[in-house]
């Protein structure tokens, strides 16, 4: 489809949200920004591809998601090289403009693995259905729901269980009541 | 959980006292359900406000300015037709 005035103003309308997925992916407000420069180029690019009255916004946020896919696996080896002075920067980077809280939730966001963590913004946060985040992550449906629900009962652990440790006695803690003939 | 007539044995007083102590715990918020559905409210909530919070940033120039730039007319068929390689083969 060609690049009418119209599919401009949407795409231009998808832009805050994209930022805020790839904000949520990165964990840095920099490499988010050139994420979605970089999605916005390949978008004009091949703007003949999207299909007219398809899901504009899943569309774009595919684009985006395969970038920071392939991004990842690049910057992985670099911060091998690096010395770990590009994971520094994504340690203190959120730090600056955020409460205590804020900050917890965004270290155990970093903490999940990255097919939980994209499963979870999409559908939480997004506001995708999980079919549309199903096909932004190319996978089935039954997959994306599954990742959500890892995602949310990890992150549930990391935010509002003291440690592991205290769901251990429990059982010890039922078995004493068990035996005690209550 | 009744937890009563047991305190006649000393070691036992001691188990009760630690299982107590982690009822208490366990009790506090309530059922397993009720305590997970309030936490899952709570994460789904903090989720959206980092989200959002971004999103109310609107659109930065550096991007609508890209958008405009990239948004060049496409070449006038007209063109194409003056430029037609049949007309030069004759």
């Amino acid at each position: 489809m060609p690049l009418t005035d119209s599919l401009r103003d949407d795409i231009l309308a998808s832009v805050p949200s994209l930022r805020a997925f790839a904000i949520s992916l990165s964990g840095n407000g920099d490499r988010a920004d050139d994420l979605v420069q970089e999605t916005l180029l390949r978008a004009l690019a091949n703007i003949d591809s999207f299909q007219p009255g398809s899901n504009l916004p899943a569309w774009l946020f595919t684009i985006l998601r395969n970038l920071f896919r392939s991004d990842y696996r690049k910057r992985r080896r670099e911060v091998e090289d690096a010395d770990g002075s590009y994971a520094k920067t994504l340690k203190t980077q959120p730090a600056q403009n955020a409460h205590l809280e804020f900050e917890e939730f965004r270290a155990a966001l970093d903490k999940l693995p990255q097919d939980q963590r994209e499963a979870l913004i999409l559908v939480g946060a997004s506001g995708f259905s999980y079919e549309d985040a199903a096909a932004i992550c190319g996978c089935a449906v039954g997959t994306i729901k599954s990742r959500v629900n890892r995602a949310r009962s990890k992150l549930s652990a990391l935010l509002y269980v003291e440690g592991a440790e205290d769901f251990g006695p429990d059982e010890t803690v039922r078995a004493v009541i068990g035996g005690s003939g209550g | 959980m009744k937890l009563q007539g047991l305190n006649s044995r000393g070691s036992v007083e001691q188990v009760m006292k630690e299982v107590k102590s982690q009822a208490g715990k366990t009790a506090g918020p309530g059922k397993q359900g009720g305590l997970n559905a309030e936490i899952q409210s709570r994460i789904g909530h903090q989720l959206r406000a980092m989200y959002d919070d971004v999103v109310r940033q609107g659109v930065p120039e550096r991007f609508a300015e890209l958008i405009r730039k990239l948004d060049v007319p496409k070449p006038d068929p007209q063109v194409g037709n003056a430029g037609d390689p049949e007309d030069g083969r004759s």
